[in-house]
């Protein structure tokens, strides 16, 4: 099987303007996204407790929001879980009730007097009536804080450490694009999220961090190429070169990307409501992920003004053996 | 060109044994068991410990399948192997070794626990199964803020009381030691009197920090705690915190909790397959502190005075409280002694009456106050009262007998489980500083299998689907790939159990997505080759170069994952550091597994063929050709 059979390079330089168009406007609509509804987020960065409650028959979860209204919590959710019988209470820092007693409050509130609590207080109710308490976290507003700062700190640091590498490996020029084609990915991630108001938790933060890494993979290996190509082609122009290097390599990024998107998938279906929303960031960012190497980046360092004074001249003697011959030939 | 000398495939070879011994035992399932170990320095663990369990569980007709003593304690697995076998042995061995006791108070702790099936020769070379984390076996996880204000401004009060005492012993004559916060003010009017007081705190202080302030007849010595002895305070506080901590789910017959110091003021407690967290969050969460304080009024005694109270008028620095039997008594704000003067409370029986008791001890320093005290106070009431959150809980508030020294006893019509209680929470009123719960994470054990389910399912699945495109894709190139894949997840597992790395349901994800990225080596190497093929290199030129020229990429790809993995590491949480420990180490195991082992495999296939006219990698398209190729290339 062989799925990429070019004749010849395919002219993506042409339409660099309107690749550049179109990132731009996907992105301004993640970032208004963002901005008009912000991130949807979960406990972790929050504050605040989450209970998994499994119920023997399909839950009645206007029953239980109404449970857990009693409790005066403000902004309380009440939602199914993955299935009819799960169903998942998310409440808000409340101040003036224990914290660690949240938990056992709203279980006791949605049991109500007919269920007898068994001794343990995981368990209410018999038969078809039971009430199982499958999980509760609670974090606290100053954990929350901490916890986003800190994931945000990781951010930073990933930028900065890869934008390094790719500037000592390369060249400055190629660390800014390949930066702004990943962030570019991070960010729809991001928006999609907003958009969508899906929970972001720190899974799905370190999913957006694994994307950052794995996609900056692709830059990598079309900056490689396009390096080897201003070797190897001496009289072709930039856009030539660059066309070269994206169509020698499109098998490699959609095979790679293929395979790691099966694994993800499988995780889609089998992972289950906690790995849901992980899984979904890597899907879209592995999405987004090909799309930005190819068509974001390689125009960005046209823009940028790479030349073949930059990279080559900038080696020094090559140390590959393979490489020598090939120059040398 | 494609010959790998003998000591690679050694290499190999090795690599390959040693992955699998380490990732073998986490297949061993988990039976249940009872382990019998000891707190008390004075109980020992040896032979005829194990010779009595036995002889307890065969009276008991507990059928046992395994027995065995080692330095942590008696280990039992039961035939059958299932939970209630667990509990009869847990109740017959409660009952014959500790009285029935269970509040930890025994001279044994009896503990239900998990233990791993793993063959001695395995065990004994470390081959032991990753540790399941929260999410996956369920159990409690809990992190603890420490207030170190509340301890200082306690410490403070402490001091108050010693200098009082101090100056009064020196015989110093003095105005009155006032406290506000952590700095407490004495005052003079005397300078003689003032240096005399100064010398004598030194001495008897070190820690104290005093500074001379006012002028005339108004002299004041202003009194605060060294910074270093602050710092030794606060790390004290937390020391002892975690004492109390792991005492107290030591009590409950829960072993391997997880207590650990995490940043300046807080704690992580971890408790693997809790299967009573509301208990344990109970005991957990009683972080109030314990003070014995004087009984001002009570019916027997100021009347009058405690009438009014009742009727809202307190008087300062008193304060109206219920105790055990329901009545109301006036006690004093301002504490005798503090629980950190508590050295132990036990339940016990008096010698002369057989009546249960609650036997305590303090330190010199509470042994000191409280004979100063109670010798002017006798057949006066002293209320043990335990404070929560700001509320004040009167435990017991028996009358004093006697002078009280460092050792004394509580008694008075109390049934031994009240005496057991009162212990209990005299004992847990001795931690240093007021704790609050900040984070809570509750898994229950049927979400835990749930997840090791889900987890392993998508790891399956998965690769089966990945392995089966590659070979399709590649045919065997493709297959070698594979094995490279199955290779590269052995090791990962294999170093993960080295490791005794905790897996939670991230990292199963993490193994997931790694695998999914590590591909990405064999699918550059696949293209490369094709490459060559293409441009018309010959078969085994072909796969030297690709396997030579694609390194390069792969060196720089997984960096920049490296990288990515190594920062959520160092600023990730919980779960999030797991999900980043597997993703590093997957990226170090493919570069081996995806390089190293699958140029061994290729060469072993195709290196020992001198003519070798094709490589079956699936088709090599060529631009110039019309008609596509079957699955095969050949040499030209």
């Amino acid at each position: 099987m062989e799925f990429f059979r070019f004749k010849r390079d395919l002219p993506f330089m042409k339409y660099a303007l309107i690749f550049n168009v179109i990132s731009a406007l996907t992105f301004l609509i993640a970032v208004g996204a963002l901005a008009y509804k912000g991130l949807h987020f979960g406990i972790d960065f929050k504050g605040g407790t989450v209970a998994e409650l499994h119920f023997n028959k399909t839950a009645d979860v206007a029953q239980v929001r109404t449970a857990v209204e009693t409790l005066n919590t403000g902004e309380a959710f009440v939602q199914n879980f993955g299935s009819p019988t799960e169903v998942l209470v998310r409440l808000p820092i409340v101040q003036n009730i224990s914290n660690a007693q949240m938990g056992e409050k709203l279980f006791g509130a949605i049991c109500g007097s007919s269920r007898p609590l068994n001794e343990a207080k995981n368990a209410c109710g018999e038969g078809a009536e039971k009430i199982e308490l499958k999980r509760v976290e609670f974090v606290g507003g100053q954990v929350g804080r901490e916890l986003f700062e800190s994931g945000a700190l990781a951010l930073l640091l990933v930028i900065a450490g890869i934008m390094l590498y790719l500037a000592v490996r390369f060249e400055w020029r190629f660390a800014v694009a390949a930066i702004i084609a990943n962030l570019h990915d991070v960010v729809i991630i991001l928006g999609l999220f907003s958009l969508f108001g899906w929970e972001f938790n720190l899974p799905v933060l370190a999913a957006c961090l694994a994307i950052l890494g794995y996609s900056v993979n692709e830059s990598v290996v079309i900056a490689d190429r396009v390096r080897e190509n201003f070797r190897k082609m001496r009289k072709a122009s930039v856009d030539e070169v660059i066309d070269n290097a994206i169509t020698s390599t499109i098998s490699r990024t959609v095979i790679t990307h293929g395979s790691t998107q099966i694994m993800v998938l499988a995780m889609l279906l089998f992972g289950g409501e906690t790995l849901h929303y992980f899984a979904l960031a890597l899907t879209i960012g592995i999405c987004f992920g090909i799309y930005s190497s190819v068509l974001v980046m390689a125009p960005l360092i046209r823009w940028l003004g790479v030349s073949r004074e930059n990279l080559v001249k900038a080696e020094g003697p090559p140390k590959d053996p393979l490489e020598a011959e090939k120059i040398l030939a | 060109m494609n010959r790998y000398p003998l000591w690679k495939y050694a290499i190999m070879i090795v690599a390959m044994a040693i992955g699998l011994l380490y990732t073998v035992p986490n297949f061993f399932p988990q039976v249940p068991a009872v382990q019998v170990s000891t707190n008390k320095p004075n109980v020992k663990l040896d032979n005829a410990l194990l010779g009595r369990v036995e002889a307890t569980l065969k009276t008991a007709g507990v059928p046992v399948g395994y027995s065995a003593l080692d330095p942590t304690g008696v280990h039992i697995r039961f035939q059958g192997g299932d939970t209630v076998t667990q509990l009869k042995a847990r109740d017959a061995l409660l009952k014959e070794l500790n009285q029935g006791v269970a509040d930890g108070t025994g001279s044994y702790i009896i503990a239900l626990t998990n233990e791993s099936t793993v063959p001695k020769w395995m065990q004994s070379m470390n081959a032991l199964p990753m540790f399941l984390g929260l999410d996956l076996r369920g159990g409690v996880h809990f992190l603890m803020q420490v207030d170190m204000k509340g301890a200082l401004d306690r410490a403070a009060d402490r001091n108050m009381q010693d200098i009082r005492s101090l100056l009064r012993e020196k015989r110093v004559s003095y105005g009155g030691v006032s406290k506000s916060g952590e700095t407490l003010v004495v005052q003079f009017s005397d300078a003689a009197e003032r240096d005399k007081a100064q010398v004598a705190i030194t001495t008897a202080n070190t820690d104290l920090l005093l500074r001379e302030e006012g002028s005339g007849g108004d002299l004041r010595l202003v009194v605060t705690l060294k910074e270093e002895a602050k710092k030794k305070l606060a790390d004290a506080a937390i020391e002892q915190n975690q004492k109390v901590l792991n005492n107290r789910i030591n009590a409950l017959g829960l072993t391997e909790p997880i207590i650990q110091r995490q940043g300046v003021d807080r704690i992580v407690i971890q408790v693997p397959g809790a299967s009573d967290p509301a208990r344990l969050k109970d005991v957990i969460g009683r972080t109030g502190t314990l003070e014995f304080r004087h009984v001002e009024a009570h019916v027997g005694k100021n009347s009058a005075q405690l009438d009014a109270a009742k009727n809202g008028s307190v008087p300062f620095g008193l304060e109206l409280l219920t105790d055990r039997q329901g009545e109301q008594i006036l006690v004093r704000k301002q504490p005798i002694i503090t629980g950190e003067r508590i050295s132990s409370a036990e339940p016990a029986f008096d010698g002369q009456n057989n009546q249960p008791i609650v036997r305590v001890s303090t330190d010199s320093q509470g042994a000191r106050i409280l004979r100063e005290h109670t010798s002017q106070n006798i057949k006066e009431r002293m209320a043990i009262v335990l404070i929560e959150k700001g509320k004040a809980e009167v435990i017991t508030a028996p009358t004093t007998q006697s002078e009280l020294g460092a050792q004394f006893q509580i008694s008075g019509n109390m049934t031994t489980r009240e005496t057991s209680d009162i212990a209990l929470l005299i004992r847990s009123g001795s931690i240093a500083a007021p704790m609050e719960i900040v984070e809570e994470r509750t898994v229950g054990p049927s979400l835990g299998a749930e997840n090791i389910e889900r987890g392993f399912d998508s790891v399956k699945w998965g690769f089966v689907a990945l392995a089966a495109f590659i070979v399709v894709y590649y045919m065997v190139m493709g297959l070698i790939s594979a094995i490279a894949l199955a290779v590269n997840l052995l090791l990962l597992v294999a170093i993960l159990s080295m490791l005794q790395a905790t897996l939670t349901l991230p990292g199963i994800a993490a193994i997931a997505l790694t695998l999914g990225m590590a591909i990405d080596a064999n699918v550059l190497i696949m293209e490369r080759i094709r490459e060559e093929l293409r441009e018309g290199a010959k078969p085994q030129e072909a796969i030297s170069a690709g396997f030579d020229r694609a390194w390069a990429t792969i060196l720089d790809s997984n960096i920049t994952t490296l990288i990515a993995g190594i920062a959520l590491f160092a600023f990730g949480s919980g779960p999030v550091k797991g999900f980043a420990v597997v993703h590093c180490l997957g990226i170090l195991t493919s570069m081996f597994s995806a390089v190293f082992f699958a140029r061994g495999i290729v060469n072993l296939v195709y290196g020992a063929r001198k003519k070798l006219e094709k490589i079956s990698i699936g088709t090599v398209w060529r631009p110039d050709e019309v008609v596509t190729k079957p699955a095969t290339l050949d040499a030209q």
